[in-house]
């Protein structure tokens, strides 16, 4: 493993729920690792498989999916949708050699700043002593 | 180092086979290299996947004969899940594999292999391909081929959703039937597979056999090899293309061996050479000599001529005729190389034959093809003899039907000593004292394009020849001498 | 007037591809009849040094079929590049890697391990393998095997692709025409239809307006019967065809037999399996995560084989990942 590794995590976070919980973390001076880039997408529905692998391809070691709550998805059903492509993906990305702990989704509702904090800080430490995913060129 | 020899690359096989020649001091042939430089992996990266999907994955091993490896493959999973496969599905899937073996083996001959002999040997190499071909015989025989392979291949499309790579047969039968109203097609058909057959057998006889050039030629030295041989029988002892006893005879003839696919480990053995991607199997309890012919030797033949000398007899009538008539004139067994072009002709006869007879059996309208496995698989081993030889599926998986371990044994591999043996032979006996033709160029071709191996895409050889350049270096490695049939 | 020139080349394809192009049958007289044929190893005797002595870009168009595995077709296929001014990738291998990509889930080293040394009835007690160094010794040369499979668009640049595995006849013929009237197509397209499968399919009538959802999705050998006349999801079969490119008539279906998508994508779809991944999920009538789960472990024992089964090397991530140990 290189020394000082820096995990790069990915985030995509749905605008109702999990965004504005990162949101409420900013605001009350939340410390959390800064290793996380955040895209921010309507619901955790929108989230097609292959922007995963998109992210891992392009550099990514770590992916970490917010949306809300089962139940209280703003679109009723966006985030199931969500889960069950995860779940299927998960299963893909261990027949890659990617290891399952590099892509986790989590449900954080818009008040669970704290709860954010906890997973990106926890997320990150996985993917550091995981270290750099081998990704192959195709070149 | 002497002079090298260098034949890149051969067509109508391997699109990557080449064949090195060396000569010693005195300009004869020391050594004679016929490397396959093809290798793609295929037991390997089908682990993991459901077994199910090996009847869609081994096909894509040879798009020529993909039947073969769909219905080897098929049958190794029937074998797995330990599935009883219903009687009208057997009877459909040997009907569809015989329609397959007759449109294989058409092709081959007219425009394969046909050219060798319908046109000759050391006609101008302008003509040895299928248009000197329809020359001979003439435009409306060969509109015929044409047509006869386009209506099978279309019948083939209907019943097996595609004819190249199929997606028909699965663990415990096939996915789709024939219902009363379709049998009659399949029945016309069939009667002009064996009308044509039969005309076949006549060109064959008319335009070879009543030449005596050429019977000199198959009878030559020069593509004999006395080796073993090996087939597909039933019960009987008669050739049977789908299913049966795997028959080995030596080169007395006398039966040496007869066992069912999942004893093949007790009988084969695979030898490795660094000088090809391609292995060499034999028979284990001979041995391994090297590439020698002989009864101590284990090397041993498949496909049409060893199907024939496996064998006691044919299972249809007309084959049966063509059969009898085929020992009577060359000796049981045969070993002559060149009559495989002889013996595949009389395989087209008793494939149409079968096609026809099951076409007719109503019980392939029966709706009951398929039975759903309910044990826990483990293991399976399936067999057929595709058109080019004897072809192994074996397959081991978890109790989720997933594959564990594969080996195939592909049917060229049992040729693949034997080849290399008569390429040799072919080139030790042809360049003497350094000297080389354009004649010997073909003659040596002859010597592998009998066997008609595998990967050979020989339906698209329009044009028949093979080009070859020789290349004649001397000691420093300056060209002494350049030939080329282009 | 000159008759264009055009050529045909395999790399590590099965032969179907040649096969699809003698399924023209008496179409093929209409074809040789407008072009000169300059190269085309498996049926004329021209070599690599004719090739090398046309002008660059003469050969109007190459066909290519086959992915790319060996030295030997590296190097072709970059001389065919040079010397065409149209090159044509043939099939689904040259298209996308093919079945033989699925290759790319292993290694190199583990195919010769077992091929030469650990298969079951290999005996190789001098544990020799095909060696180039060997055959350069003995004065030829044994082109190498790569670590991987690629597609021919990642070794060359790639002008239309013609998809299928093999390309039904139906399409070769329309491609062909095509290009040789003139009026090209932009760059870069795929020959065939521009719509999903499901829309020249009988059975899409079949499907329900409110969208299918199944809750269980079943291997091909545990239907006691397939129904030709119904939609083949809606039976429980992982067919495809939503995510696949049009063109072949729905032959497999017409099998009775689920599309496995060896068209390809439709356009604008960066990864084939990625979206037949997504398009699965959305059929599974579950919100419940353990019954979501029994359902994908019952019926998809094996993502790769069921979504990459032709597409392994044009997947984003190219290649499964090995870890150096």
């Amino acid at each position: 493993m290189e020394k000082n590794f820096e995990p790069k995590i990915i985030g995509i976070f749905c605008n109702w729920c999990t965004y504005a919980a990162a949101d409420l973390a900013g605001v009350s001076r939340m410390q959390y690792s800064p290793n996380i880039r955040i895209i921010r997408v309507m619901c955790s529905g929108r989230i097609h498989p292959e922007f995963i692998l998109y992210a891992f391809k392009n550099g990514a070691d770590g992916v970490l999916i917010g949306g809300c709550h089962p139940g209280d998805c703003h679109y009723i059903e966006g985030n199931y949708k969500n889960l069950r492509r995860y779940l299927l993906l998960k299963k893909l990305l261990k027949q890659f050699g990617i290891e399952e702990e590099r892509l986790r989704l989590e449900w954080i509702s818009a008040s669970e700043a704290d709860k954010f904090v906890k997973v990106v800080n926890e997320f990150t430490e996985t993917i550091r002593k995981l270290g750099p995913i081998p990704l192959k060129k195709e070149a | 180092m002497g002079k090298k020899i260098e034949i890149d690359p051969i067509t109508r096989l391997e699109g990557h086979g080449k064949i090195e020649i060396f000569l010693d001091d005195k300009g004869d042939v020391e050594k004679a290299y016929f490397v396959v430089p093809e290798l793609r992996g295929f037991e390997i990266f089908s682990l993991g996947k459901p077994a199910e999907l090996m009847p869609q994955i081994t096909p894509r091993i040879c798009g020529v004969c993909p039947t073969a490896h769909h219905m080897a493959s098929a049958k190794a999973c029937d074998d797995l899940f330990k599935v009883e496969v219903p009687s009208a599905a057997k009877k459909l899937r040997e009907m569809f594999y015989n329609m397959f073996m007759v449109e294989d083996h058409t092709l081959h001959f007219y425009i394969l292999g046909g050219p060798d002999f319908i046109v000759g040997p050391d006609a101008p190499k302008a003509e040895r391909n299928v248009l000197g071909v329809i020359n001979k015989v003439g435009l409306e025989i060969g509109k015929k081929v044409i047509g006869i392979r386009r209506e099978i291949r279309e019948l083939m499309t209907f019943l097996g959703g595609k004819v190249i790579h199929p997606v028909w047969a699965v663990p415990g039968g096939v996915s789709k039937g024939i219902k009363k109203d379709e049998q009659k097609r399949f029945i016309e058909v069939a009667q002009k597979a064996v009308d044509f057959s039969l005309f076949t057998l006549k060109a064959f006889k008319d335009i070879v056999l009543s030449n005596p050039q050429y019977v000199e030629l198959i009878k030559s030295d020069t593509y004999t090899h006395k080796t073993y041989y090996m087939g597909l029988v039933d019960d009987k002892n008669r050739v049977n293309f789908y299913d049966g006893w795997i028959r080995v005879v030596d080169p007395d003839g006398k039966e040496f061996a007869k066992f069912k696919a999942n004893e093949y480990q007790k009988y084969l053995a695979e030898h490795v050479e660094p000088w090809t991607y391609i292995k060499f199997l034999y028979l284990k309890d001979v041995g391994w000599k090297g590439f020698v012919d002989g009864k101590d030797s284990g090397i041993y033949a498949v496909a049409p001529l060893a199907r024939l000398n496996a064998a006691d007899g044919m299972a249809t009538p007309k084959a049966q005729e063509a059969y009898e008539e085929f020992f009577a004139t060359l000796g049981k067994p045969c070993h002559h190389t060149l009559a495989m072009h002889w013996a595949r002709v009389i395989e087209i006869i008793y494939a149409a034959e079968r096609f026809l007879e099951l076409a007719k059996d109503d019980e392939i309208t029966s709706d009951k093809i398929r039975n759903v496995p309910k044990e826990t698989p483990k293991e399976g081993f399936g067999v057929v003899e595709a058109p080019r030889g004897t072809l192994y599926h074996h397959y081991q998986t978890d109790e989720k039907g997933l594959i564990t371990k594969a080996n195939l044994l592909v049917a060229t591999q049992n040729n693949s000593a034997r080849i290399a043996m008569s390429v040799e032979k072919a080139a030790k006996g042809l360049i003497k004292g350094g000297k080389v033709s354009e004649g010997i160029l073909n003659m040596i071709e002859m010597a592998f394009r009998a066997y008609d191996p595998c990967h050979a895409c020989g339906t698209h050889s329009i044009p028949g020849r093979i080009p070859i350049k020789i290349i004649i270096y001397n000691k420093k490695g300056e060209i002494l001498e350049e030939i080329k049939n282009f | 007037m000159e008759k264009p020139k055009i050529a045909l080349y395999w790399c590590a394809s099965c032969g179907g591809c040649e096969e699809a192009v003698v399924d023209l049958a008496e179409d093929i007289l209409t074809v040789v009849e407008k072009v000169d044929i300059v190269f085309w190893p498996v049926a004329l005797d021209f070599k690599r040094e004719d090739v090398e002595k046309l002008k660059d870009g003469e050969i109007l168009a190459t066909f290519i079929n086959g992915a790319v595995r060996l030295s030997e077709q590296e190097d072709m296929v970059k001389l065919l590049r040079r010397k065409s001014k149209l090159v044509i990738a043939f099939g689904a291998c040259a298209h996308m890697g093919g079945v033989p990509g699925l290759a790319n889930s292993q290694t190199k080293q583990k195919i010769f391990d077992y091929y030469y040394h650990t298969g079951p009835i290999v005996y190789n007690p001098e544990k020799k393998i095909p060696d180039p160094e060997f055959t350069k010794k003995q004065g030829f040369e044994l082109p190498e095997f790569y670590e991987d499979v690629r597609a021919l668009d990642q070794v060359i640049d790639v002008d239309y692709y013609i998809p299928g595995c093999a390309p039904p006849p139906n399409v070769v013929k329309n491609a062909v025409l095509t290009l040789l009237s003139g009026n090209l197509p932009p760059k870069g397209k795929v020959l065939a239809s521009d719509k999903a499968l499901c829309e020249e399919c009988d059975l899409n009538k079949t499907k329900p307006a409110e969208g299918i959802k199944i809750k269980e999705i079943k291997r091909y050998y545990e239907p006691e019967k397939v129904d030709p006349e119904k939609c083949l999801l809606l039976q429980g079969l992982p067919c495809l065809g939503p995510v696949t490119r049009g063109g072949c008539n729905a032959l497999c279906i017409k099998g009775n037999m689920p599309c496995t998508g060896c068209f390809g994508p439709v356009d604008g779809v960066k990864d084939y399996g990625a979206a037949a991944l997504s398009f699965i999920a959305s059929i599974i009538d579950s919100n419940d995560e353990n019954e979501i789960k029994n359902i994908i472990e019952k019926g998809i024992p094996d993502p790769i084989g069921l979504f990459y089964m032709y597409s392994l090397p044009k997947s984003l991530l190219f290649r499964k990942i090995i870890k150096e140990e």
